[in-house]
């Protein structure tokens, strides 16, 4: 039982920071009906980010996960700047050029750190100084809970953004329709800077939680875990917000219960196994619309 | 007043519009007729800056709008009913409705806006929290003049508002827009349906490939033979 309860905490923290990064995937998405895979690697740039800013904070006596903010501002600059560089210029070129686009950026940013940082891996000092809990008879970490609600927090604010306010009104009027949305006086652009800033900004809190974990910044790390998250906000319906959640909470406690209870080195190959069985019943993903593609 | 002076527009290699010069007077209501092709919705995309000129000025009270953002011209007073309505078809009628007036910074005003477009269009108000997407095409259209109304527009361009429409529909629309303008709108108006569109106009162009061919009041052009000929179908 304790093993169990131990495992479903494990499952959700892995999952909540999946589902972090997978609600980015899903915004720039739901905007520009594009991949960004460059954004898997924002979450390298808020790791070495958190790498030199973390002892910063500490040595001033400041609270080290205040080193998030200057990760938010250097992750959202990155993410802007690659929609307006290497994106906006491919923007009406068709969706394999705007893939393509992507994947390179995706190598740029990699390789770049590669150039900055070296290839050996920087360990990241701690972060959060919280206690063990004993709940039911399992030692549960704090700062798992803490993941969780935050990946919580973030989700149901986001959902409120973009029904309520107009910035957020004007985002699902884009994707509906970029000419209507212009005539009545959306800046199409602006709304689409403001999606990759919030884009970014949700990837410098997952890195912020991530390296809470594992607190390892390597210029490969982006590849993978932005890999899995994509999975998970396509599993959970790709465009949708609480789809992202979802898929990101699944992902992480399969992963995590394959682990501990069937075969340690089987988790990836029965997490996809699973993507494929979701999509051959239900294309959408789990919580998406069957809607045909428009023409 | 909107002045369109030597107006060429090409599409890739394709010259759509070869040479036009028109304008709309403040308080007109101004129609360009002509057939499928003849470059009536490029003329509109172009005032509105949905489509790039080559040469030529457009003016809307002495602003240069080739040199104006395209999501600048409500701010202006310039709104636009596109062909085919282009609601956002995932929101709601409401939605819809406060998204026209977008530009828009007044909360008072733009609640009081929504209230004349509901009294002007009671359908609206009954399916207020209904998606877009499942009007019918006479409510989408009624929507879609609605929306423009919300940005408080000085001139409104609408592209076929009679498309697709039954018989009474299109009387309705029309209807409508002789109540736009007689609330002080002024109207620039596509048509197919030239009949009705000269039966409510003051001046009217006739569109032919590209150029302006005929032009002249639109009472007057009812009677010109080869207006009936070529577009009345007499």
């Amino acid at each position: 039982m304790s093993i169990f309860i131990q495992s479903l905490i494990n499952g959700l923290n892995q999952g909540a920071i999946y589902a972090l990064i997978a609600l980015g995937y899903t915004m720039v998405y739901g905007i520009l009906r594009m991949i960004n895979f460059a954004h898997g690697d924002f979450i390298m740039v808020g790791a070495y980010t958190l790498f030199y800013t973390v002892p910063m904070m500490v040595n001033h006596g400041m609270p080290a996960w205040l080193a998030v903010f200057v990760a938010i501002v250097v992750c959202v600059i990155v993410g802007v700047l690659v929609e307006r560089i290497a994106y906006k210029p491919v923007r009406n070129s068709g969706s394999i050029s705007a893939l393509i686009t992507a994947l390179a950026m995706s190598l740029f940013l990699e390789n770049l750190a590669m150039v900055l940082f070296g290839g050996n891996p920087k360990t990241i000092s701690k972060i959060f100084d919280l206690p063990m809990i004993e709940l039911l008879g399992a030692k549960i970490q704090v700062k798992y809970l803490l993941t969780l609600g935050i990946g919580l927090v973030i989700m149901v604010a986001l959902t409120l953004f973009v029904r309520m306010t107009k910035i957020g009104k004007a985002m699902r009027a884009v994707p509906q329709d970029r000419e209507a949305a212009t005539i009545v006086g959306i800046n199409v652009d602006r709304i689409i800077t403001v999606t990759f800033a919030i884009g970014s900004a949700l990837a410098a809190v997952a890195a912020l939680m991530y390296c809470s974990t594992y607190p390892r910044a390597t210029t490969d790390m982006g590849t993978m875990m932005g890999i899995k998250a994509f999975i998970a906000a396509v599993l959970g319906g790709i465009g949708i917000i609480p789809g992202a959640m979802l898929g990101g909470i699944l992902i992480g406690l399969i992963e995590i219960f394959v682990k501990v209870y069937l075969a340690p080195g089987w988790y990836e190959a029965i997490t996809y196994a699973i993507l494929i069985v979701v999509l051959l019943i239900k294309p959408s993903g789990i919580l998406g619309k069957n809607v045909s593609e428009k023409v | 007043m909107l002045e369109i002076k030597d107006l060429y527009v090409n599409y890739g290699a394709v010259e759509a519009i070869k040479g036009i010069s028109f304008y709309v007077k403040p308080g007109e209501i101004v129609t360009l007729i002509g057939a499928n092709g003849a470059g009536k919705t490029t003329t509109l995309h172009t005032i509105s800056g949905l489509v790039k000129a080559k040469s030529g000025s457009i003016t809307y009270n002495g602003t240069d709008l080739l040199k104006t953002e395209p999501s600048k011209m409500i701010s202006l007073g310039i709104a636009h009913v596109p062909e085919g309505r282009h609601v956002f078809p995932e929101m709601t009628v409401e939605e819809n409705l406060e998204m026209g007036a977008y530009s828009g910074k007044d909360k008072g005003v733009i609640e009081a806006s929504m209230k004349d477009v509901f009294e002007k269009f009671p359908r609206l108000l009954e399916r207020r929290r209904q998606l877009a997407g499942t009007l019918s095409g006479g409510e989408q259209q009624m929507l879609a003049v609605g929306r423009a109304l919300m940005g408080k527009p000085g001139i409104i361009l609408m592209d076929e508002p009679s498309m697709g429409l039954s018989p009474i529909l299109v009387k309705e629309v029309f209807s409508i827009i002789q109540e736009i303008h007689a609330a002080g709108i002024t109207v620039l108006l596509n048509e197919q349906n030239a009949k009705m569109a000269l039966s409510i106009a003051d001046r009217a162009y006739v569109l032919e490939t590209g150029t302006i061919s005929i032009s002249g009041d639109a009472k007057e052009l009812l009677q010109d033979e080869r207006v009936k000929k070529a577009y009345l179908g007499q």
